[in-house]
């Protein structure tokens, strides 16, 4: 019993590494006020790109390929192609003022559609089959822990089995709610995120606090299709796993009430809701079922957060409007 | 004298789409100096001043500060010069606290919210304000707010301050605070500006008064050697008279029967408390009161769409039956025959929809007596063009977003569209809030001419002047009570004020 609820932690950790970078870079994101429904696309380009990074820089260094050289190749790989994503996102919502609806969803399928291309083109042109040697696939899962504080009882396993890629995730979660909370910047893009009439009217420029902000998003969403693909999927190509988690971390971000330290505890949840019919199978119950739990605990967080009414648990308040100074 | 000039606008002109805004415009903002701007709405104002405060910019024209040519491109630019404007519609971050406010935007190295809370503490403390610097705004009352934006502008510095109607929404007592502050900022040698319509304001507080009239500068004047009339003459560009004219209605007859109304807020407070009286056909009945008295909910609770915890609301239809419509909703409301309408103080909120045209506003009260699926337009577009032409309603096309259009046109189109309706009771809340001189007194005037066909009339008003001379009796609310009801035609502005502030003493009688 103690190992299965210890397996479905570290199982659930596993996935919810993968939701928390998609869940962190959306709340950055929508912070600036700008409704990024692309997430689902940036993940995939961030899987396909993280391991295209990977995979070319071993083909490159050959048996000389090191383990942490790779996962930074792969890290730096997945966050360029989210950025290069959300640049476009950006440059048609803030400085052409497309609906950032309309932009979002369209870029949800350009970006699946990037990625897959890129994946099968990768494995067609390499013979069939792309995937690393086993010794980067070993730096990849590994943990950063050594063994004595992996083989400590329980704990050990929760605390210390993970990836490098969970514990970054943390860093990036704690970084992000010390600059929105303790700095001058962060406040400034709270503000934008609120209100862009009144920050303009502040000096603040808004352009390049919703640019910045959606673009680096945007690059750390990425990031967690790469974590998916380089953990989960065993660093080959695996398109249907990925599918609809860019979805479910919208819903994150929602659920977690645009605060990223909310975000750490909420994708290891949700990681946990989406697994559990692997590790928990009631027979008869369809997984499907068990697939909509994540979205169901959305809605209800949704419902008491509105029943409660309290500001502060609100979105910001002109998520999804763009800005146009003159426009009265 | 001539170096006292801090800013010269000299031949500004600004155009949206085809709307002349502004039309060569020559201005000069004098230091130690109050200056009234002062025009009916949409005159362009607040659009000449946001070219200082760096919100639009000039399609041609220059702007001196000190004599020399200065390009303002941005609100931030602006500060760099020294100009500071509070806007209308409060520029705030809700759920930021004052302090927090006050720093946004500026750029002093770290954030230090420490230094900043006893900064905008000193502040308060040397002009007499009361605002807490880690309040958060979203608890903060409307004079608070504005309170934020003045420490706001004063704590970076400015030295030429534009106040966009900043008496709008203030208590007369708040109002004499403000001034109080505006005369000490004079002495210190800082520019005013204050962008008002409303008269007294302009001869109690401003030096001189600068007017425009429909994007036209007409010309500076000394307020010392002004008349109130002289300004409006000036405003309008022909003489209106400033009397209400307010006929006598014969036989009236009891039409709506308020008693003992209650109701309820979210948090449990009572919003109304027994609230009883009674309107009559033919009647414009005022409600006065401090803002916040209960006037919002008393009429939206008429309207069926304030929850009622206890009490009655009838309506008396002309045979004198009496109908109990607590409860019902506002469409059976409509179903029991007896006609009501309501201008709602949320013009483009709860009136109108914003970005529709006037045929499709006007639509929107009569899209229940269509047939078949499809939309059938004309008759609301008849009805629109009959409102564009009886009201005077200025605008591009009856298509054009009513958004778009100044703030007496949507007031306009939106009161047409109510009395288009003939109803039996009329309400209104604030029908004149916002409204230049010439619009108010064809407001005043449609509500005369509705009283005179029979109707009964609510009107929620704050000039107590306009009340007096407008409404035939006015109950006078206070704390969500009736502090009494008064003859309009013999009653003073005095024992009105009186009864706004004062409803404990009704109890100890």
């Amino acid at each position: 019993m103690m190992s299965t609820i210890i397996a479905l932690i570290v199982a659930a950790v596993t996935f919810g590494t993968v939701l928390m970078y998609g869940t962190l870079g959306e709340i950055l994101t929508e912070k600036s006020g700008n409704l990024n429904l692309g997430v689902e696309g940036i993940m995939y380009m961030g899987g396909a790109f993280g391991l295209a990074g990977a995979f070319y820089y071993e083909k490159a260094a050959g048996a000389a390929a090191s383990g942490p050289a790779a996962i930074i190749i792969a890290i730096l790989a997945a966050f360029a192609a989210g950025m290069a994503a959300s640049a476009i996102y950006s440059f048609l919502t803030i400085t052409l003022r497309a609906n950032q609806n309309v932009t979002g969803l369209a870029l949800s399928i350009f970006g699946t559609g990037i990625g897959q291309f890129v994946g099968e083109f990768m494995r067609v042109s390499e013979g069939g089959y792309v995937a690393l040697s086993n010794n980067l696939k070993e730096a990849f899962s590994a943990t950063i822990f050594p063994k004595v504080f992996v083989n400590i009882p329980v704990i050990g396993n929760i605390l210390f089995s993970h990836t490098v890629f969970f514990y970054l995730a943390i860093v990036v979660a704690v970084l992000m709610y010390l600059f929105l909370k303790k700095t001058k910047w962060g406040m400034y893009l709270t503000a934008v995120g609120e209100s862009p009439s009144t920050s303009d009217a502040a000096g603040i420029n808004i352009v390049k606090y919703k640019y910045l902000a959606t673009i680096i998003g945007g690059g750390i969403s990425a990031i967690g299709g790469m974590v998916y693909i380089m953990t989960t999927a065993g660093c080959v190509w695996n398109h249907e796993g990925l599918s609809g988690v860019g979805w479910l971390a919208v819903a994150l971000v929602i659920f977690c009430m645009w605060r990223p330290l909310n975000a750490i505890w909420g994708s290891v949840l949700f990681g946990a809701m989406m697994i559990m019919y692997l590790r928990v199978a009631i027979p008869f119950i369809p997984t499907e079922l068990y697939k909509i739990l994540p979205y169901i605990v959305t809605v209800i967080v949704l419902v008491l957060t509105s029943m409660k009414n309290s500001r502060d648990k609100q979105p910001p308040a002109s998520l999804g409007n763009n800005y146009f100074r003159e426009e009265r | 004298m001539e170096n006292r000039c801090a800013i010269e606008m000299k031949g500004i002109t600004k155009c949206f789409g085809q709307v002349v805004a502004n039309d060569s415009i020559d201005l000069s903002i004098n230091r130690g100096e109050i200056l009234a701007l002062l025009g009916e709405n949409g005159s362009g104002k607040t659009t000449l001043m946001n070219m200082l405060s760096g919100i639009y910019q000039p399609d041609d024209g220059r702007i001196l500060k000190d004599g020399e040519e200065i390009y303002i491109h941005s609100p931030r630019e602006a500060y760099g010069f020294g100009i500071g404007m509070i806007h209308q519609h409060y520029k705030l971050i809700e759920v930021f606290t004052a302090a927090q406010n006050v720093i946004l935007g500026l750029n002093d190295g770290r954030m230090d919210l420490k230094a900043a809370n006893e900064k905008v503490r000193s502040i308060c403390q040397r002009y007499g304000f009361e605002i807490n610097p880690e309040e958060k705004v979203y608890d903060m009352s409307v004079s608070q707010k504005q309170t934020v934006e003045i420490v706001k502008v004063l704590y970076r510095g400015a030295e030429i301050l534009i106040l966009d109607e900043p008496t709008a929404v203030l208590t007369p007592q708040e109002t004499k605070k403000l001034f109080a502050v505006l005369e000490n900022m004079k002495k210190d040698g800082k520019a005013i500006v204050i962008i008002t319509h409303k008269l007294n304001e302009v001869m109690e507080v401003s030096d001189k008064v600068a007017v425009l009239r429909k994007g036209k500068y007409i010309g500076t004047v000394n307020t010392a050697e002004t008349s109130p009339q002289a300004l409006t003459d000036m405003m309008v560009g022909r003489a209106v008279t400033l009397n209400i004219d307010r006929p006598k209605y014969d036989n009236p007859k009891k039409k709506l029967v308020i008693e003992n109304l209650t109701c309820l807020d979210e948090e449990g407070v009572k919003k109304l408390d027994s609230v009883s009286f009674t309107a009559y056909t033919g009647e414009i009945l005022g409600v006065a009161g401090i803002s916040g008295s209960g006037q919002k909910e008393l009429l939206e609770a008429i309207a069926g769409l304030y929850p009622i915890k206890e009490g009655s609301i009838r309506l008396v239809g002309n045979d004198g039956s009496e109908k109990e419509i607590v409860g019902l909703t506002p469409k059976k409301i409509r179903q029991t025959g007896i006609g009501m309408a309501f201008v709602p103080e949320d013009r483009l909120g709860m009136g109108l929809v914003g970005s529709m045209g006037m045929t499709g506003n006007m639509l929107l009260r009569s899209w229940k007596k269509g047939k078949g699926i499809l939309v059938r337009k004309k008759e609301p577009s008849e009805l629109a063009e009959k409102v564009l032409e009886e009201l005077e309603v200025v605008t591009p096309d009856i298509n054009f977003p009513v958004r778009r259009l100044s703030g007496g046109n949507v007031q306009k189109v939106l009161v047409g569209r109510e009395i288009a309706s003939e109803p039996e009771v009329l309400m209104t809340a604030y029908a004149v809030r916002g409204l230049d001189i010439n619009t108010s007194y064809t407001i005043y005037n449609l509500l005369t001419e509705e009283k005179m066909r029979g109707a009964a009339v609510l009107y929620v008003g704050e000039d107590l002047d306009v009340l007096l001379e407008l409404a035939d009796r006015i109950v006078v609310l206070c704390g969500g009570q009736v502090a009494g009801t008064v003859d309009a035609r013999t009653a003073t502005k005095e024992e009105i004020g009186l009864m706004m502030t004062q409803f404990n003493t009704k109890e100890g009688e």
